[in-house]
């Protein structure tokens, strides 16, 4: 008998969304689908509006890295105030973005890794559920818990250094920032007690990397087996090759490294990249024009960024990045569950930027804003925590927003996440009568590999209600387990 | 005519002023806050917004309209005043779409100080959501209709040097808008601008090209909460 088995919500990711799998009368899986269930507008509703509102509006469809729209949307107001990109503001303002920035990485990568991953990673992805969650890790390792809690805490108090609040603050403007990082502000963190300073967080980081490879020596096939599947690869990168996640060019390789775009300045993403709508979800599927929608799509995020770039620019992170890339003997790594190790990779890479911007004295300079000739329409890419997110706008005389476009990180992983979903139904549920938690659950550490911001907005993680039903060919249901 | 001194009460104490000072006026200089929104010093006032209403001789009456006399016995604080006032912000907050998160005007509002003050967390009445649109047409500022209280502080003191106002009154009813007076843009200097959207005691004005200017925590009212400046004055 054919079922339908629906997995809504999906837990520990930011959003909602929901999976349905198809079963055929042998019970092998012929269709599965991430749904993306949430409606959000902003690209409409944020029309009319001033443009320079913008950072500060866009913002809101996140609660987790608003930071990442803020200032994706602010560097595309540097180009229609006339700032341009890349060396077009002043070096102040483009250090207290980028310590904003990666600031916000940073949080937002521990948040993921110790609040959303680890309970995974601690307990195994078959535990009882009722321990297999962040309370459950706060009991089992205390210190790893803590960890978690004050690395985030150290990126959100940076955070609101630099943009005036925590979550949504104002501190990017078009053509730069609206404030500095003055001594005393700057103090709190280089001279702050351990561990809310940058070294300690280095130290921390570390040892985060440690615990997943500590992980992956003793799970070396699950990791290196778990959701894999060739895909093309998309970021930012530096002018040199190097990891950058704040400004670059949009570079873009296939599965075996074969570079695709070629650094392609982000002012012209629209004649490479193309969106395809589906009716079944609210979420577009970005693809490579050239290649067309069946092949051209591709992954973004920590995984894709680690395997476009060259290098990255601090010596720890290298450091570690050189054995990252051993693992796969320098070939782009298409391991889903590789994502966790990459990420924690940026989380230590975003210490190192993080420490040496503190010493960098030109955070407490005067030139905030720069502005020149003004243009009516502007792109802002950056390499949010989930990937690259772009934003697009084109303005009219007035100074009203009469187009947006954006597209979130989340967004392009779409199609990935998709074929991650289906690759494990397929392992996991071809053939089985039951459907256990734990099956469930290997579905849902498919798509937690990609930090999803399903709906970019600022929603609970942990234990969320759990919905799932098996239908018949005939749409009748004839099984449902729920857990509160 | 030479004024005179008289002796009145307010919130049950004993105060001399001159005869023919306003209520809010003779409050301010003695340290009591009343709210106001339509109200500045030194400006003819209106009485447009009720937000200053206090009992008279316990009537209810607005307080920069009504001059003070002698014997008057005037109450500023009582819990159906600060009720009614509340609601006024309420009303004010429903019959437009005021989201303060992304206002630019945020941190630096009247109606949201007050709103603040009087520990308004939800209105009491149901949202309108009503259509309004932004006007952006001049090239220094932006009036947005959205946030606008109708209060005419813009019509009654963003003048040219002949006295011709920027800004006026546009349909009638509840359909009622201040409007500015695109004739009169390209007399409409930098300065001017400024002072428009300075006077503007919500976002209904916008000066081009200039938001979020000030650093969260350092915008007037993230300092000093409002009317503590004048409660200030005698402590």
């Amino acid at each position: 008998m054919s079922q339908k088995i629906t997995i809504e919500p999906v837990t520990r990711v930011e959003g909602h969304g929901k999976v349905t799998i198809h079963l055929d009368d042998e019970g092998n899986v012929v269709r599965s689908r991430l749904h993306i269930v949430e409606f959000r507008g902003f690209e409409r509703f944020v029309q009319g509006r001033p443009y320079w509102e913008a950072p500060v509006l866009v913002q809101r469809l996140c609660g987790i890295c608003p930071v990442s729209h803020h200032l994706a949307a602010a560097k595309a107001l540097d180009v229609i105030v006339g700032a341009g990109t890349g060396n077009g503001l002043s070096h102040t303002a483009e250090k207290v973005r980028r310590l904003m920035h990666y600031a916000q990485i940073f949080q937002s990568h521990a948040l993921h890794f110790f609040h959303l991953a680890s309970p995974d990673l601690l307990f195994g992805i078959d535990a009882d559920p009722k321990v297999r969650n962040i309370v459950g890790v706060a009991r089992q390792n205390k210190s790893l818990a803590v960890q978690g809690v004050m690395m985030r805490k150290f990126g959100q108090e940076l955070i609101k250094a630099t943009a005036g609040k925590k979550i949504h603050g104002t501190g990017a403007i078009p053509g730069g920032v609206n404030k500095n990082l003055n001594d005393e502000e700057r103090d709190i963190f280089v001279k702050g007690d351990a561990p809310m300073n940058p070294e300690a967080m280095i130290v921390w980081a570390e040892s985060a990397i440690d615990f997943f490879k500590d992980y992956y020596r003793k799970n070396k096939e699950f990791i290196d087996t778990f959701s894999v599947f060739p895909s093309n690869h998309l970021s930012l990168v530096r002018k040199d090759g190097a990891l950058d996640l704040y400004h670059g060019l949009i570079r873009a390789i296939d599965s075996e490294g074969k570079i695709i775009l070629h650094d392609i300045d982000y002012q012209e993403y629209f004649n490479f990249i193309h969106e395809e709508v589906r009716s079944w979800s609210y979420m577009k599927f970005p693809y490579i024009a050239e290649l067309g929608e069946d092949v051209g799509w591709y992954r973004v995020g920590p995984l894709a960024r680690l395997n476009t770039c060259n290098f990255i620019p601090t010596p720890l992170a290298q450091k570690e990045f050189e054995k990252y890339k051993a693992n796969t003997k320098g070939k782009p790594n298409n391991m889903c569950m590789h994502t966790h190790y990459a990420r924690l990779i940026e989380l230590l890479h975003a210490a190192e930027v993080i420490r040496d911007l503190l010493n960098d004295q030109e955070l407490q300079g005067d030139e905030l804003v720069r502005k020149g000739e003004k243009k009516h329409e502007g792109i802002g890419v950056i390499e949010a925590p989930r990937g690259t997110l772009f934003h697009h706008y084109r303005i009219n005389d007035n100074d009203q927003i009469v187009m947006a476009n954006l597209i979130v990180s989340t967004t392009h992983n779409n199609e990935p996440m998709n074929h991650a979903v289906n690759y494990v139904a397929k392992t996991w549920m071809t053939g089985k009568k039951e459907i256990t938690e734990p099956r469930m659950n290997a579905v849902e550490v498919a798509i937690r590999a990609y930090d999803p911001c399903l709906s970019c907005a600022t929603h609970a993680f942990g234990q969320m209600p759990l919905d799932i039903s098996l239908y018949d060919a005939h749409e009748q249901l004839i099984d449902q387990k729920k857990k509160d | 005519m030479t004024s005179t001194v008289v002796k009145f009460m307010i919130d049950g104490k004993e105060y001399l002023a001159k005869s023919g000072m306003y209520i809010i006026d003779v409050a301010r200089e003695s340290g009591l806050f009343i709210p106001t929104l339509c109200n500045m010093v030194g400006v003819k006032p209106k009485g447009a917004c009720r937000i200053c209403t206090v009992s008279v001789n316990g009537r209810y009456m607005t307080a920069c309209t009504t001059p003070i006399s002698e014997g008057m016995d005037v109450k500023t604080n009582t819990p159906d005043l600060i009720d009614l006032r509340k609601a006024i912000l309420d009303i004010m907050f429903v019959e437009g779409n005021h989201f303060c998160p992304v206002c630019e005007k945020s941190g630096k509002c009247d109606l949201q100080a007050l709103a603040y003050r009087y520990q308004i967390m939800v209105p009491r009445f149901p949202y309108q959501f009503p259509k309004r649109t932004i006007d952006a047409q001049n090239p220094l500022i932006v009036k947005d209709h959205n946030r606008c209280i109708l209060c005419k502080r813009c019509i009654r003191t963003i003048k040219d040097e002949q006295g011709r106002s920027f800004f006026a009154f546009h349909k009638r009813g509840h359909k009622i808008e201040i409007s500015i007076d695109h004739n009169m843009s390209d007399l409409m200097t930098d300065e001017i601008a400024h002072r428009a959207v300075d006077i503007c005691p919500t976002g209904a004005l916008l000066k081009k090209e200039n938001g979020y200017q000030t650093p969260i925590n350092d915008r007037k009212y993230e300092r000093t909460a409002i009317g503590s400046d004048i409660e200030q004055i005698h402590q």
